[in-house]
C-alpha cells in the first residue's frame, strides 16, 4: 500500500450532502474482470459530465485551479451507499489522496485506509471554513495535511487538529499491508476455530445433523 | 455489585473477537463469507497472487447475481457478466468454495439466498463484498458489507479488522396499520433520521411491531440499515426465527438444531442493557412511503407535499434538495400521488421474497398494467421463483401484464443492461434512488411492493390500500 505522510495541494470543495459511491463511480463503468486503471475518467461522472458526454464547465473539478487538487473537501456522508472499493480507486486515479469531511459512509471510510487515501473527519464548520478560504482565492490556495502531527493547515495558516485511529495511522505512515499484520495472529485464529468448533459445530458443518 | 446488562450487539461482537487490537479495534472471526460475481473471482485471484489459499473454504459460499441477465434463458448477459461468471466458476472450483450456479436450486440474490438456504444463522458474523449484507441481520446475525481489500483479507485469514461501532436501538411499537409494509417503516425511519442518522452505529431493531413481524419483513428492514448509514442492523432471534431456520437446506438438523436453538435463545439484549442511542417509532403513525428525491432520506408519505427548498435555511441542504428535485423533474408543493410513471420494478434484496410477491399480487390480481407502463417482477431466488409459481403468482402477474423473470439483481443496479431508460420515471421496490443508479438519468421512486404494483396498474403513484393491499 502507498504510504501517506504529509500533503500540501490545492483542494476542491464538493459540499453536496450524501454523495454516494454510485455517483463516485457508476456501476456501468466498473463492471469487468480487471477495471483498475480505467476508472479515473469516470470518477464522479454524473457530476463531471453533461448528458451529451462533454465536460460540465460548472463542476468544480473541471475548473482550472481545482483540476489537479489532491484534496477533496466533502459534504456530510460522503461515500455512502455501495461498498464498491472502485470508488476509492477512481478517486485515486484522478489524484485524490485525502478527503476531508464531517462524516463518511462507513465502508468507504475503511476502503480509503486500504488504499493509502486518508479520510479526515472534522466538524462541519471546519469543512465549510476551509472551503470558504479556498473559494475566496478562486482555488489558488493550498491546504496542508500532516498525518503524523494530526494537523490540517488552512490557506490562511490557521491550523485544525484531527485524530486517526492509532493502528490505521501507523499502517498509513508505514504503508503496511493488513493481511501481513493479521497473519501475526495466525495461532490465535487457529485456537479460536478449534474452540469454536466444539461450542458451535453447526457453523463448521453446514447442513449436517 | 451487579454488572450492567449486555446488548445483543455486545454478545455477538465479543464472542467473535480473536484478538483485541487496541483503540477500540478487534480482529473478528468471520463465520460466513459470501462471494458474488462482481468481486468474488478477483478476491480469490488476489490471494492466489500472494501464494495463499482461502483459510476456511467451507465457510465461504458463492452465488452469481449482480451481472446475470434476468431474461428467460439468461439471454442478454453482457460479455463482462459472462466473463465474471466464468471466472467465478473457475476460481471457486479451484479454491474448493461451494458455488450456487445459475439455473441451479439455491441461485439468487446473495442476501436473499443466505438466510433462505440456512447458510446464515442466528449468532453468525457474516460478511460479503456488498453493502446490503446487513439484510441478513434479520435472522439475528451480525452481517455487514466490506470492500474488496477486506474481502481478500477474509479469504486469507477468515478474520477482519474492525472498529467496534456504537449501539443504537430502534423500537417500532404497535400494530401495523392496514396496507403499511415493513418497507414503509424503514423508509420512514430514514426520512426522519437522515441518511447518516445511523453512521457509526450497529442497530438493533426491536419493539412489539418487530416481534410480531415475520422474518422476511425483518430482512427488509435490516436491508435498508446501510441507507440509514449503519453498516449493520439486526433483530434478536426468537421463536419466529427458529421456525424460519428449521428445515432449511444448510441449517443444522435434529439434535444439532436443538443444541443450536438452546444457544440462540441467549441472543437478546438484557433488560437493563444500555444503548448509545435509542429511537422509538409509533408504528401507527406510518403511512405508505414513496421517495421524491435522490437519497433515501428524501421520502414522505405518498400523498404528502414535496418539500420546498425555499423553506430550508442551511444553504448546503437547500442546494441538495434543489438538485434532487431538478434531477427528478418534480416541483415543490406537488404530491407524489398522481405522478405519472413509466416503469415499475418489483425485486431486489429488499423486496423480492415470497411475502413481497404476495403483497404485490394482491394488488395486481384481476387488474391490468396501464398501457404506457412496463412492469417487471424479478423473484429474489430460484427458491422464491419456484414457490411463487406453485402458488400461481406468476400467472397473476403475467395475466396483469407484468413480465415474470429469472432471479437476480436486475434493474436494482442496472449492471447488466437492465436499465430504466434515460429520463424515465420508475417506481422500484429496491433500496437506492441515487442519481443514475437504475441507469443514466433514470428517475427512481422507492416504495413497497404493494405501492409499486399499484403504480403499475394506475400508471401513476397511487394508494395501494384502495386496491386490495
Ligand atoms: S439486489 Fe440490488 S442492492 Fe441487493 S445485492 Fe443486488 S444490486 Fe445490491
Amino acid at each position: 500500500m502507498e504510504k501517506f505522510t504529509t500533503l500540501r495541494t490545492a483542494a476542491a470543495p464538493l459540499l453536496q450532502e450524501n454523495i454516494d459511491t454510485d455517483t463516485i463511480i457508476p456501476m456501468a463503468k466498473m463492471v469487468g474482470v480487471s477495471v483498475r486503471g480505467s476508472l479515473g475518467q469516470w470518477c464522479l461522472a454524473p457530476l463531471r459530465y453533461l448528458p451529451d458526454g462533454s465536460e460540465n464547465p460548472a463542476f468544480v473539478l473541471n475548473r482550472a485551479p481545482y483540476r489537479g487538487a489532491q484534496i477533496l473537501l466533502t459534504g456530510p456522508n460522503f461515500g455512502c451507499g455501495s461498498s464498491r472499493e472502485t470508488a476509492v480507486w477512481a478517486l485515486e486515479e484522478i489524484g485524490i489522496r485525502c478527503v476531508i469531511g464531517s462524516s463518511f459512509g462507513d465502508i468507504f471510510f475503511n476502503n480509503c485506509f486500504q488504499n493509502g487515501v486518508l479520510p479526515v473527519v472534522v466538524d462541519r464548520e471546519v469543512v465549510n471554513e476551509l472551503a470558504a478560504e479556498v473559494e475566496a482565492r478562486q482555488g489558488a490556495a493550498t491546504i496542508g495535511v500532516d498525518l503524523e502531527g494530526g494537523v490540517i493547515t488552512a490557506p490562511s495558516g490557521k491550523t485544525h487538529p484531527f485524530t486517526v485511529q492509532e493502528n490505521r495511522k501507523e499502517a498509513l505512515l508505514l504503508g503496511l499491508d493488513e493481511i501481513g499484520q493479521t497473519l501475526r495472529h495466525d495461532a490465535a485464529i487457529s485456537a479460536f476455530q478449534a474452540r469454536d468448533r466444539l461450542a458451535r459445530p453447526w457453523i463448521y458443518e453446514a447442513g449436517e445433523a | 455489585m451487579r454488572s450492567q446488562g449486555r446488548t445483543l450487539f455486545a454478545k455477538l461482537w465479543d464472542s467473535h473477537v480473536v484478538a483485541d487490537l487496541g483503540d477500540g479495534t478487534a480482529l473478528l472471526h468471520i463465520d460466513r463469507h459470501f462471494l458474488h460475481d462482481l468481486g468474488g473471482s478477483q478476491g480469490l485471484k488476489d490471494i492466489k497472487a500472494r501464494g495463499m489459499k482461502p483459510r476456511s473454504p467451507e465457510l465461504t459460499f458463492a452465488v452469481p447475481d449482480h451481472t446475470m441477465s434476468t431474461a428467460r434463458g439468461r439471454a442478454g448477459t453482457t460479455p463482462a457478466g459472462v466473463s465474471l461468471l466464468q471466472a467465478l466458476r473457475e476460481e471457486t472450483e479451484e479454491a474448493g468454495v461451494r458455488l450456487f450456479d445459475v439455473g441451479t436450486p439455491g441461485q439468487g440474490i446473495v442476501h436473499v439466498v443466505g438466510p433462505e438456504l440456512g447458510i446464515t444463522l442466528p449468532g453468525c458474523v457474516v460478511v460479503c463484498g456488498d453493502s446490503h449484507t446487513c439484510t441478513q441481520g434479520g435472522v439475528g446475525a451480525l452481517a455487514f458489507g466490506i470492500g474488496s481489500t477486506e474481502l481478500a483479507h477474509v479469504l486469507a485469514t477468515q478474520t477482519l479488522v474492525q472498529r467496534r461501532p456504537k449501539t443504537m436501538r430502534v423500537r417500532f411499537e404497535g400494530a401495523m396499520p392496514v396496507g403499511v409494509a415493513p418497507k414503509d417503516l424503514i423508509l420512514h425511519l430514514i426520512g426522519t433520521n437522515g441518511a447518516a442518522g445511523g453512521t457509526g452505529y450497529a442497530i438493533e431493531y426491536a419493539g412489539s411491531t418487530i416481534r410480531a413481524m415475520g422474518v422476511e419483513g425483518r430482512l427488509t428492514i435490516c436491508n435498508l440499515s446501510i441507507e440509514l448509514g449503519a453498516k449493520m442492523g439486526f433483530v434478536a432471534p426468537d421463536d419466529t426465527t427458529f421456525a424460519y431456520v428449521q428445515g432449511r437446506m444448510l441449517a443444522p438438523k435434529g439434535a444439532a438444531f436443538e443444541r443450536a436453538v438452546a444457544a440462540w435463545r441467549e441472543l437478546s439484549s438484557d433488560a437493563d442493557a444500555e444503548f448509545d442511542r435509542e429511537v422509538v417509532i409509533n408504528t401507527a403513525d406510518v403511512a405508505p412511503q414513496v421517495t421524491w428525491g435522490t437519497s433515501p432520506e428524501q421520502v414522505a408519505a405518498f400523498d404528502a407535499p414535496i418539500p420546498d427548498p425555499a423553506d430550508i435555511e442551511d444553504a448546503g441542504k437547500r442546494a441538495t434538495v434543489e438538485a434532487a428535485l431538478d434531477y427528478m423533474g418534480l416541483r415543490a408543493g406537488d404530491t407524489m400521488a398522481g405522478t405519472r410513471v413509466d416503469w415499475v420494478f418489483i425485486g431486489s434484496c429488499t423486496n423480492s421474497r415470497i411475502s413481497d410477491l404476495r403483497d404485490a399480487a394482491a394488488v395486481a390480481r384481476g387488474r391490468k398494467v396501464a398501457g404506457h407502463v412496463r412492469a417487471w417482477v424479478v423473484p429474489g431466488s430460484e427458491g422464491v421463483k419456484r414457490a411463487a409459481e406453485e402458488e400461481g403468482l406468476d400467472r397473476v402477474f403475467t395475466e396483469a401484464g407484468f413480465e415474470w423473470r429469472e432471479p437476480g439483481c436486475s434493474m436494482c443496479v442496472a449492471s447488466n443492461g437492465e436499465i430504466v431508460p434515460p429520463g424515465m420515471r420508475a417506481v422500484s421496490t429496491s433500496n437506492r434512488n441515487f442519481v443514475g443508479r437504475q441507469g443514466p438519468r433514470a428517475r427512481t421512486h422507492l416504495a413497497s411492493p404493494a405501492m409499486a404494483a399499484a403504480a403499475a396498474i394506475a400508471g401513476m403513484i397511487a394508494d395501494a390500500r384502495k386496491m386490495g393491499a
